[in-house]
C-alpha cells in the first residue's frame, strides 16, 4: 500500500453542533428562562395584574445597604450562614478524615462499616430534621429530655445556642459520611509500598499522616470541601423545621429568609434580588476558593519544573 | 552483621497453599545476590520476609545468631527499594533523605552530614534543596535508595524490581549505579527481578525461583552452562535450552533413533526415559556433523544466526556459524558433548566421567 492511500483528509464537520441543539433547548427551559424571570423581578416592581414598573438596581441598592431594614436582615442571614459554613467545615473535614482513618482496609467489615457510614446520607432532609426535631424535644424527645436530666440547660427553641449547636450537629450527622467516604476512597489509593517504606524508615503514625496521608489527600479535601461548602451555605430544611428559624432571627440562615420574603410576605422584588445575590456570593466563593487551590499546585509544579 | 539465614523460611496463605516452599539459605554480607522468576514465583514474598515486612508461617529468619523472625520492620537494619519510587511528596530531596535520621533522632548537624554524604554517591547534590515530587522517576527511585543508605547500620538493601518504571536508556546508568554503590559498600543486595539480563549483570548469585521454591542457585555462568532444573534452561538465555526426549543408557543417548554421544555415563533410568537439555549457543549446523536436521527458518539476529530445525520430530533451535550458508532444507547438527545434561524428572543429573581421557 503507498503513502497516498494511507493519508486520509481529517474530516471537519460542523454538524455535530445539531445533536447538541436539544440539550442547549432543554437547558434554556430548565434553567436559563427561569433564571432569567428573578432578573426580570429584581430589577422591577410589580403589583400584580402582571404590570411592572421599572425599579433599576432599586432592591439591590437597599439590600446590600445595612442601614435599610431589608439591607439589615439580609447582612445578619450572611453572616449566620458564612459562620454556619465555616463551623460546619472545622468540624465536618477533621472528623471526616479521622473516620476514613478507622475504616477498615481489608475483608468483609468494609463493607458492613461503609454501609453503616452511608446511612445518615440516605435519609432526606426533611427526614433529619423531623428525626431530630422529636430527638431534642424537652418533654419526650431522648436527647433534650437526657440533657436536662443531668442538668445541662438545654432549649432548642427558646436558647439561641442550644438551637444552633443542634443545628450544626444535625448537619454534622447528616454529612461527615460524605467527607469520611471521600478521604476513604483518597486513602485507599496510596500504594502500600509508602506505608511499607515509612516503616523500613521509622516513621512514627502522626508522621504518615503528615507525610503520606494527607498530602496524598489534598485532591480529594479541595472536592469535599467545595462540596460541603456549597450545600451548607444553602441550609434550608433542618432549621426550618427544627428552629423555623429562632429563636428570634438566631438561625434565620439567607434560605429560610428568602423563602419568607418570597412565600410568606409575597415581596418578589427584594426576594428576587436577594436570590441573585446569594447565588453570586456561592459562586465567587467556590470559584475563589477553586482557583487558589488549583493555582497554588501549579504554581508548585512550576517551581518543581523550573 | 556478616549473613543472613533462611533456616526453613516458607510462607503459605492458608493451609499448604505455599506462595513460598521452605527454603534454607545464607546470605553473606557483601555480596550481591538476584532473585529470578517469573511473575507470582514468590520473590517478592521472600524479599518482604527478609525485610520484614511479611512474617512468615513457618522457619526462622536469622541476622547472624539472632532470631529476627517475629521483629518489626523498623527495628531491622534493612533498606528496601520498591518497584514504583516511594518519596515523601512534601519534602525536598534533601528532607527525604534525612527522614529516615530524623525519625531515629540523630543530631541535626550529624543528620546534615550524612545527607551531603550519600547525595555526593547518588549524584543527588545538585537537586538536594529542590521538591522531590517533580523529579523523574529515575531521581525519585535513587531518593528511595539513598533514604535507606543514610542510615549506618542497614547492612541489608533489598531491591523489588526497581527499574520497572525506568526508562530504558536510563536503566543502565541506574544500574551501574547500583552495582558502584555496591562495591564501594560493603553491603548486602537482594535484588528481586523478572529480567534476566538485569538479574545476571548486577548479581555475583541467582536465585532461579519457580512456583515458589527455588530451583536453583548459582553464579550466572552456572545457571547457563549448568542449569540445575529445566526451568532453569527455559529461563535463563534467550532463547532458552533446547529439550529432546531420549533414551539415556551409559554414555550414549538415543533420539529418534539417531545415537548421541554423552561426555558422561549415566545410570539408566527406571524407565529408560530422560531429556537432553542442551543450548542453541552449542548445537551447531554445517556441512558434516552427526545429526541430520531439516532446517525451517533461520533469524538473522545481526551478530549471530539462529536456526529453527527439526531433528526427526523434534524441534530445536540451533547456531548457524559465520561462513556456513545454509543451502535447501537439510543440514547437519553437531552437539557439543561437554554441554550436553541429561534431565530426569525435569531435574538435572550428573554423569560419571570415564577415564578423563576426553
Amino acid at each position: 500500500m503507498s503513502d497516498d492511500q494511507m493519508v486520509i483528509a481529517k474530516p471537519f464537520y460542523n454538524r455535530g453542533w445539531l445533536f447538541v441543539l436539544p440539550v442547549l433547548a432543554f437547558v434554556l427551559f430548565s434553567s436559563l428562562i427561569p433564571v432569567m424571570t428573578v432578573v426580570n423581578y429584581s430589577v422591577q416592581d410589580t403589583f400584580g395584574q402582571n404590570n411592572f414598573f421599572w425599579n433599576g438596581a432599586g432592591w439591590f441598592r437597599a439590600l446590600l445597604d445595612p442601614s435599610t431594614d431589608i439591607g439589615g436582615r439580609f447582612a445578619g442571614a450572611v453572616v449566620r450562614n458564612f459562620i454556619f459554613s465555616f463551623v460546619v467545615l472545622a468540624l465536618e473535614i477533621p472528623l471526616g478524615i479521622a473516620v476514613s482513618l478507622c475504616i477498615p482496609r481489608h475483608s468483609w467489615r468494609v463493607g458492613a462499616v461503609l454501609v453503616v457510614i452511608a446511612l445518615p446520607m440516605l435519609i432526606p432532609w426533611n427526614v433529619v430534621g423531623t428525626i431530630w426535631e422529636i430527638f431534642a424535644r424537652q418533654d419526650i424527645g431522648l436527647l433534650g429530655s437526657t440533657l436536662n436530666r443531668i442538668g445541662i440547660p438545654y432549649n432548642d427553641v427558646e436558647d439561641p445556642f442550644s438551637a444552633w449547636a443542634t443545628i450544626v450537629t444535625i448537619d454534622v450527622w447528616h454529612w461527615t459520611s460524605m467527607v469520611a467516604l471521600l478521604c476513604y476512597a483518597g486513602l485507599k489509593a496510596i500504594p502500600d509500598a509508602f506505608y511499607q517504606a515509612a516503616r523500613i524508615d521509622g516513621a512514627s503514625r502522626w508522621s504518615v499522616f503528615r507525610n503520606i496521608e494527607l498530602p496524598k489527600l489534598r485532591k480529594v479535601l479541595i472536592i469535599a470541601m467545595l462540596l460541603r461548602f456549597m450545600e451548607s451555605f444553602m441550609i434550608y430544611t433542618e432549621p426550618f423545621i427544627v428552629t423555623g428559624g429562632g429563636p428570634g432571627e438566631a438561625t434565620s440562615f439567607l434560605s429560610i429568609d428568602l423563602v419568607k420574603l418570597a412565600l410568606g410576605q409575597v415581596d418578589l422584588g427584594n426576594a428576587a434580588a436577594m436570590s441573585l445575590t446569594y447565588n453570586l456570593i456561592t459562586l465567587t466563593v467556590c470559584w475563589v476558593f477553586f482557583t487558589y487551590t488549583t493555582h497554588s499546585e501549579q504554581r508548585q509544579s512550576a517551581i518543581e519544573t523550573a | 552483621m556478616t549473613r543472613i539465614t533462611l533456616d526453613g523460611v516458607g510462607h503459605a496463605y492458608g493451609r499448604g497453599n505455599y506462595a513460598l516452599s521452605p527454603i534454607n539459605h545464607v546470605w553473606q554480607q557483601g555480596r550481591a545476590y538476584a532473585l529470578l522468576g517469573p511473575s507470582g514465583c514468590g520473590k517478592t514474598t521472600l524479599l518482604n520476609i527478609i525485610s520484614g515486612l511479611v512474617i512468615p508461617s513457618e522457619g526462622r529468619l536469622l541476622f547472624d545468631d539472632r532470631d529476627v523472625t517475629r521483629l518489626p520492620t523498623e527495628q531491622r537494619n534493612i533498606a528496601q527499594v520498591f518497584q514504583f519510587p516511594v518519596i515523601y511528596d512534601t519534602m525536598t530531596v534533601a528532607e527525604n533523605l534525612a527522614f529516615p535520621l530524623r525519625n531515629r533522632r540523630m543530631r541535626p548537624v550529624e543528620i546534615n552530614a550524612r545527607v551531603r554524604e550519600v547525595a555526593a554517591m547518588l549524584d543527588l547534590t545538585a537537586v538536594l534543596a529542590r521538591p522531590a515530587r517533580g523529579l523523574t522517576a529515575d531521581a525519585k527511585q535513587k531518593i528511595s535508595l539513598g533514604r535507606g543508605l543514610v542510615r549506618r547500620d542497614v547492612s541489608a538493601v533489598l531491591f523489588d524490581e526497581p527499574l520497572t518504571v525506568i526508562d530504558p536508556a536510563l536503566k543502565w546508568d541506574l544500574r551501574s549505579k547500583l552495582k558502584a554503590v555496591h562495591q564501594a559498600l560493603d553491603l548486602l543486595m537482594i535484588y528481586v527481578t523478572h529480567d534476566q539480563v538485569e538479574a545476571l549483570t548486577f548479581a555475583d548469585l541467582v536465585v532461579v525461583m519457580n512456583e515458589g521454591r527455588a530451583v536453583q542457585i548459582g553464579t550466572p555462568a552456572e545457571l547457563f552452562e549448568r542449569p540445575a532444573h529445566k526451568f532453569v534452561g527455559y529461563f535463563i538465555g534467550s532463547p532458552g535450552m533446547n529439550f529432546l526426549p531420549a533414551r539415556v543408557v551409559g554414555n550414549s543417548a538415543v533420539v529418534d533413533n539417531h545415537q548421541i554421544r554423552l561426555a558422561g555415563s549415566y545410570a539408566a533410568s527406571p524407565d529408560g526415559h530422560a531429556e537432553l537439555g542442551i543450548r542453541p549457543d552449542y548445537a551447531t549446523l554445517g556441512s558434516t556433523g552427526d545429526l541430520p536436521v531439516r532446517v525451517r527458518r533461520v533469524d538473522d539476529l545481526g551478530r549471530l544466526r539462529l536456526a529453527h530445525v527439526s531433528l526427526g520430530q523434534h524441534e530445536m533451535v540451533a547456531t548457524v556459524p559465520p561462513g556456513y550458508s545454509i543451502s535447501g532444507q537439510e543440514a547437519r547438527m553437531t552437539l557439543s558433548p561437554a554441554h550436553l545434561h541429561v534431565y530426569v524428572d525435569d531435574v538435572r543429573v550428573e554423569g560419571r566421567m570415564e577415564g578423563m581421557a576426553a
